[in-house]
């Protein structure tokens, strides 16, 4: 889901602290024959390993009338090769003490287990035998199909941010398939067949479309052997096609509100933004900190600390995509208060920093928030291996490296310049949250 | 005194026998002069240290009309103190990036620091300073009370909240525990600066703490810290409250409208508190019933066999004077009826007939091996260590759990789910458009 970009931006958006920086270089990069990366990183502060099996294939590669399909993939693989029975996938790990899961997400699709460095043997095996023999159909089919439905009546029907946030985005973006919910609409997800599921299967999941990320207390060379024992042997795939659809240059704001039963009103503010392949990248990261990073950044201490307009205020930079995405500006507004008056608020505190340049204490206190939470992202082994899936995905672990200095690099100068150039008014995208009470029945 | 000589005592067993078996999760204890107990376990690999305090001053001890109290008195605790303002504070936890946080439950309020290891004195600093000196500044105090009624009116939009809400109203009238921590927006907005004083002065005590630190620090050296900023925090002399009484409300059936697409249900009814003898043999018949994630019996009936819910899970959730069991699931309206009948059913299955040795071997497995694993952040080693010191399980504990859960038997698992699941008992709370649900009243 998509949630969990917004949740992993914000934990770790860089690498600061020079004792910490080690880390990268002691990533493993393996490649096997049939196109498999492996990336291993052995991290021995705790006794348990994250195996990580990253599939390149999320809603950005659906088409119209197929939203919803990687996600509905992501669940039927719960379900069994001939070798082991439905849902016995978890039931093994649970049984071996481990724990494990699976997402999808806009880019990507991803299947893990935590488990310890004397079983994690068992799900690589697991892991290995449902990239080459998954079944995907048999009786439980149009169970899991209701089961997403149900899903997607949690997350987003009966949650009014998540409406507006899936309305916001399929406004924002007019080509691109980010404009769809990984969950898919309802409709398209109550059309898929298992065909569909099939085909898509067949086209992505493959050795030379995934990548393997291990992180924790193992070692390197025994898991190695493993993987390559039970992976080695799948053969290459089809290259998987490629996306080729770029957004086209927005000019012109774009509004869009919901009206919806719910208690406080929200806005959401989208600029269209490069991602980390980007120079700016750095700059965005930064400027997200400056307006929303901590109770004494701008946003908060204007909206919700002096003027009491907002209940909460938050920045996102969502560089980790794989195609260009958004900068984000969101609000929830106090009771009573009218939402107009806390964008037109966001907008003067936006004014300001396209017109001039933060503070020297500004900008180191901001540099320091991103350093310091980048070494407590590392406290998490998931976390680890989550932040090198992200980074290879989109443009290679390797650029982990760089990312420090390109972070030490940013003067004040480069934060005034990308908010002149992309907060701008015609590429701004505006959601806003109208609750409305219920009709007396 | 006594207790003091035990943890000695196993301190030079630790450091000269063979190492125990999970020495990981055995913290250094003392207990400082002025009687808090502090915690430690030094975690070298990150320059990074988390402190976690437990203080005894939740919303149990709210005076009756007063309800919201504790709450107020956690928040305010960050926005201002003898020597600093809510600007200065947040001011200086920004500039090195640092977290603190403070929350409120029933029984504790909490307050959690994270940052690294060259700013250890200014961090400690800082807590000591919202511990011991904060002063409620009369505007602070207007602004909490406001963000707090914003709260509970967006409490309001989650239907699953809401539930929650009723559920231990219904279970455990007039009792702080049946509550919400938050009390009520008439309750808040009465709220005077010099109940919060006298309730800060009062249970803001280090006597009744718990400190948890894990990170880059030696428990001397933080030990020698603490006692240099806490120097001015004196012992309480309050006596200790007695517990609040909780008698269980009972069975009944709660139905909210609301305008949504999923009725949100809660069943269930007093659990038991976390000192109670029978809690392993529970722990062990809750994860087959529904505490086991994708392993439990009611995964695969309500949601693999039926497609009738994404998320369906029982726990008995333990206190440290009460406990309550509780099933959630969300379904579409039209199944709720359906839904609930085959959660109760479940209820009723695995108090009349063993559960299979199969099954209650793959739950042993799952808890016992899963144990370790459990704690692989030094935030989830703070919290634990904090619980343990809480509900007074002994140092000894992680060495203990395995051999309590192995030794629980097919019997025992029987009569647990016959004495501690009481069909007659149930609690139904169902949030949903209610004209869809067809459910008879």
């Amino acid at each position: 889901m998509r949630f969990w970009f917004f949740f992993f931006s914000l934990l770790v958006p860089a690498f600061l602290s020079l004792p910490v920086q080690a880390q990268t270089s002691q990533i493993q990069d393996v490649m096997l024959e049939n196109g498999l990366k492996v990336l291993l990183l052995e991290n021995h502060k705790s006794p348990s390993v994250t195996f990580q099996v990253w599939y390149r294939v999320g809603s950005r590669n659906e088409e119209d009338g197929k939203s919803g399909l990687s996600h509905f993939l992501e669940h039927m693989m719960f379900k069994g090769t001939p070798k082991v029975g439905p849902e016995e996938y978890s039931r093994i790990v649970a049984k071996n003490g481990g724990r494990s899961n699976a997402f999808t997400s806009t880019d990507h699709t991803v299947y893990f287990a935590t488990m310890s460095r004397e079983k994690i043997g068992i799900a690589v095996d697991l892991e290995a035998d449902r990239m080459a023999n998954a079944l995907l159909d048999g009786s439980y089919f149009e169970p899991e199909k209701k089961v997403i439905m149900e899903e997607r009546r949690l997350r987003t029907e009966d949650s009014p941010v998540s409406s507006l946030a899936e309305v916001t985005a399929a406004v924002a973006y007019t080509v691109h398939s980010y404009r769809r919910p990984v969950v898919g609409w309802m409709q398209d997800v109550e059309n898929l067949t298992r065909e569909d599921l099939r085909r898509h299967y067949q086209t992505y999941y493959a050795p030379n479309n995934a990548f393997i990320v291990v992180a924790g207390d193992f070692s390197t060379q025994e898991i190695l052997a493993r993987i390559k024992t039970a992976f080695g042997k799948i053969p290459r795939g089809p290259v998987a096609p490629k996306v080729k659809i770029e957004e086209p240059p927005q000019s012109g704001e774009r509004r869009v509100i919901l009206k919806k039963e719910a208690e406080l009103p929200f806005l959401l503010i989208y600029y269209h933004v490069p991602n980390l392949h980007s120079p700016d990248s750095f700059a965005l990261d930064l400027l997200t900190v400056v307006l929303a990073g901590g109770r004494s950044s701008r946003l908060y201490q204007d909206l919700v600390y002096k003027r009491q307009i907002a209940r909460s205020v938050d920045s996102d930079y969502d560089g980790l995509s794989v195609d260009p995405s958004v900068f984000s500006v969101t609000a929830q507004v106090m009771p009573e208060k009218d939402p107009l008056e806390v964008e037109r608020a966001i907008y003067d505190l936006l004014e300001r920093v396209k017109s001039e340049p933060v503070g020297e204490r500004e900008l180191e206190k901001a540099k320091n928030q991103v350093e310091a939470s980048f070494v407590f992202g590392q406290d998490s082994i998931f976390g680890q291996a989550m932040r090198i899936g992200q980074y290879e995905s989109v443009a290679g672990w390797r650029l982990l490296d760089s990312y420090l200095a390109g972070i030490r690099k940013v003067t004040a100068a480069d934060i005034l310049k990308v908010a002149k150039q992309y907060l701008d008014t015609d590429r701004r995208t505006v959601g806003t949250l109208i609750p409305i009470k219920e009709k007396k029945q | 005194m006594k207790k003091l000589i035990l943890v000695f005592l196993s301190w030079t067993l630790l450091a000269s026998a063979p190492p125990v078996l999970e020495a990981r999760l055995t913290p250094k204890r003392s207990v400082l002069e002025n009687g808090m107990v502090l915690l430690t376990s030094e975690e070298r690999a990150l320059p990074m240290i988390t402190l976690n305090l437990l203080i005894k001053a939740g919303s149990r001890y709210d005076p009756q009309g007063r309800e919201g109290l504790a709450n107020l008195a956690a928040r305010l605790l960050t926005y201002g103190t003898r020597s600093r303002t809510a600007l200065q504070i947040s001011e200086e936890l920004d500039f090195i990036g640092a977290g603190l946080s403070t929350g409120c439950s029933e029984d504790l309020a909490t307050v959690s620091l994270t940052l690294l290891k060259k700013d250890l004195d200014a961090g400690l600093n800082l807590l000591a300073d919202v511990l011991t000196a904060s002063v409620f500044p009369p505007e602070e105090i207007d602004r909490q009370k406001k963000s707090v009624i914003a709260s509970i009116r967006a409490r309001d939009e989650e239907p699953g909240a809401i539930a929650q809400t009723k559920f231990l109203e219904a279970l455990f009238p007039g009792s702080p525990y049946g509550r919400p921590v938050e009390g009520t927006e008439g309750a808040v907005e009465r709220m005077e600066r010099a109940e919060l004083v006298e309730f800060h002065g009062r249970f803001y005590r280090p006597n009744r703490a718990i400190l948890a630190v894990v990170g880059d620090v030696s428990h001397q050296e933080i030990t020698e810290r603490l006692a240099k900023v806490f120097q001015s925090w004196d012992r309480g002399g309050a006596a200790e409250e007695p517990v609040p009484s909780a008698s269980p409300g009972p069975a009944n059936s709660i139905r909210i409208q609301k305008n949504l697409t999923q009725a949100n249900i809660i069943i269930g009814h007093e659990g038991v508190p976390r000192s109670h003898p029978d809690y392993y043999a529970i722990q062990v018949m809750d994860y087959i019933l529904g505490g086991g994630g994708f392993s439990s019996r009611l995964m695969d009936s309500v949601r693999n066999e039926r497609g009738l819910a994404y998320s369906v899970y029982s726990m008995f959730d333990a206190g440290k004077y009460v406990g309550t069991f509780q099933v959630t699931m969300q379904t579409k309206n039209e199944s709720a009826d359906e839904a609930i009948r085959i959660a109760i059913e479940e209820i009723r299955r695995i108090r009349e007939q063993r559960v299979g040795e199969e099954e209650l071997q793959a739950a042993k497995d799952y808890l016992i091996g899963s144990f370790p694993l459990r704690f692989d952040t030094n935030r989830r080693l703070a919290g634990f260590f904090a619980q343990v010191e809480f509900f007074e399980l002994g140092l000894d504990y992680p060495d203990r759990y395995p051999e309590m859960i192995r030794k629980v038997s097919r019997e025992d698992v029987l009569s647990a789910a016959k004495r501690y699941l009481q069909p007659e008992k149930l609690i139904v709370v169902v949030v949903a458009n209610q004209e869809k649900t067809g459910i008879k009243k």
